[in-house]
């Protein structure tokens, strides 16, 4: 059974203080797509990127990973499929040093000791920290913490990356070696974001979200040329998209 | 940069220290927490006029101290911080006993200072065996070895949550700090309302924040107990190191080495 795929159908979402934030979101996300989900603050990016491994669970409608629709049952499965990265790595890394956070997961998942050292280091050195592994994560540097919590996900072989706000607080530095380390990625990947230039250079399609809704869903591209439409999600045509402001070449 | 913003980095200080590779290093941390309390019991069941015989416990924190390459006067300051608690439990012993106890020529002490000298000696020697212990250890490692001893898992796991958002929570804090004496004139802004407010917003803060580090925590599978891996080893010099100190200890809790060395010499002088 393949776990790539991710389906949401007419979800719907309020929190237990009645505040209403996904209002009938539905989309199909296949195999090996690399989807930004583009939209205001508080449009309910987080709040969805938290149904796709069943840590919510939506008032209505449905959510299917793979093949079948998420239940009780395959709870443990889904939780192991969808790795979510959050946007805090302060919220993600709470282990003594960085072994011990990256091999969390592959140990409550019951993986005999040898076995989780192989993952955590393969996944340290896929994030090109494997030189800090007994480091105490409050130690590390921004762009460290984001790789690090990016390991804590893969050591658990995940099928889809979900990630919320992956460059937020990068030097740009950090910022293009995260973006060159996901392109890298083969697996489906779901990116909540304000970075649309980063969209541009990982994604080929995006969602647009406003206020509990899909509004737009479509080639990258497309929707990045398309002002009014960004800027009624308050957000704006890319640096990348626009003209050099010194010699206009470009422009229009 | 803040006093607390030092003190934690201080604390943070200790990390590093902990991080070195030295025989004392490498020894299983349980070796060294039941050397230490035993240290501690020892010291601590000494009466309340001694002095001479505590001397020689001096030597296992020095011990520590010198085997695991520690800056001394690091070390020496953390105790000095704590004392004021140990002087205010003996400050008023020379008033409450003041019955000649020594006599050195011709000053004569009464029994409140030679009890107060002694609680403070019995207080640098534990403190400063605590700390130089953490120190070559390292507090995640200290709370393994605690549950590895059959402390309740739970304590130990929240003892090390407790350490590592420590730095979290010092960090929110002092930001707010900042901010708010970035805003405040003349001491207006000081004053307990806007103290009370920060708190509760600390509070709020923190319980966010849980919440969030519960959920990050349940997507990668956590199901109530926390596994950690850390391959212990007890082997022979562990054995040795507790079984020698241990002896030591012992000794000098029955025989006053310090008395028994003035004697003699006085003996050999006449």
């Amino acid at each position: 059974m393949s776990h790539h795929i991710v389906e949401a159908r007419d979800l719907h979402f309020t929190y237990p203080d009645g505040t209403q934030v996904l209002r009938g979101i539905t989309f199909r996300i296949t195999h090996g797509e690399s989807v930004a989900i583009v939209g205001a603050n508080g449009a309910g990016k987080s709040t969805l990127l938290l149904h796709l491994n069943g840590y919510l669970r939506p008032v209505s409608g449905e959510l299917r990973v793979g093949d079948s629709p998420l239940t009780r049952e395959n709870l443990r499965m889904v939780r192991r499929a969808v790795g979510l990265v959050f946007q805090d790595p302060d919220d993600q890394l709470f282990m003594p040093t960085v072994f011990d956070d990256v091999a969390f997961g592959p140990l409550n998942l019951g993986l005999p000791p040898e076995e989780v050292t192989k993952k955590v280091e393969a996944a340290l050195q896929v994030v090109g920290a494997l030189h800090l592994k007994d480091r105490p994560p409050y130690r590390l540097s921004g762009g460290e913490k984001r790789a690090v919590a990016i390991a804590t996900v893969l050591s658990m072989s995940p099928d889809i990356l979900v990630m919320d706000e992956p460059t937020s607080n990068l030097d740009p530095r950090a910022r293009r070696t995260l973006i060159e380390l996901l392109k890298g990625f083969q697996h489906t990947k779901i990116i909540a974001t304000h970075d649309l230039d980063m969209v541009m250079d990982l994604c080929r399609r995006t969602l647009v979200i406003r206020e509990g809704r899909i509004i737009a869903d479509g080639p990258t591209e497309r929707i990045m040329r398309d002002g009014q439409l960004l800027a009624s999600s308050n957000l704006e045509i890319p640096l990348g998209l626009r003209g050099c402001p010194v010699c206009g070449e470009g422009t229009g | 940069m803040g006093r607390i913003e030092r003190h934690f980095q201080d604390i943070g200080y200790l990390d590093t220290l902990a991080g070195q590779d030295t025989a004392v290093h490498r020894l299983d941390p349980r070796a060294k927490l039941v050397t230490t309390l035993a240290f501690i019991a020892t010291v601590v069941s000494f009466g309340k006029y001694e002095i001479s015989s505590l001397i020689p416990f001096l030597f296992y924190p020095l011990y520590l101290l010198a085997a695991g390459n520690l800056p001394a006067g690091y070390v020496f300051r953390k105790v000095l911080l704590v004392s004021p608690f140990a002087v205010l439990v003996g400050i008023f012993n020379p008033l409450l006993d003041q019955e000649i106890h020594i006599r050195i020529g011709a000053l004569a002490l009464s029994g409140g200072w030679v009890s107060f000298v002694s609680i403070l000696m019995r207080f640098t020697l534990t403190v400063g065996a605590a700390m130089t212990f953490v120190a070559v250890t390292g507090f995640n490692t200290v709370c393994m070895a605690l549950e590895r001893l059959g402390a309740p898992r739970f304590f130990a796991i929240q003892l090390l949550f407790l350490y590592r958002y420590l730095f979290v929570l010092v960090e929110e804090a002092t930001a707010m700090v900042r901010a708010r004496s970035l805003r405040v004139f003349n001491g207006r802004g000081m004053g307990l309302p806007a103290y009370g407010s920060l708190m509760g917003h600390l509070l709020l803060r923190t319980l966010d924040r849980a919440q969030r580090i519960h959920s990050a925590m349940w997507c990668r599978g956590f199901d109530g107990s926390v596994r950690v891996m850390r391959p212990l080893s007890f082997g022979r010099r562990e054995f040795a190191f507790v079984l020698g100190w241990v002896a030591f200890f012992a000794v000098m809790r029955f025989f006053n080495l310090p008395s028994y060395l003035g004697s003699t010499l006085s003996e050999f002088m006449r």
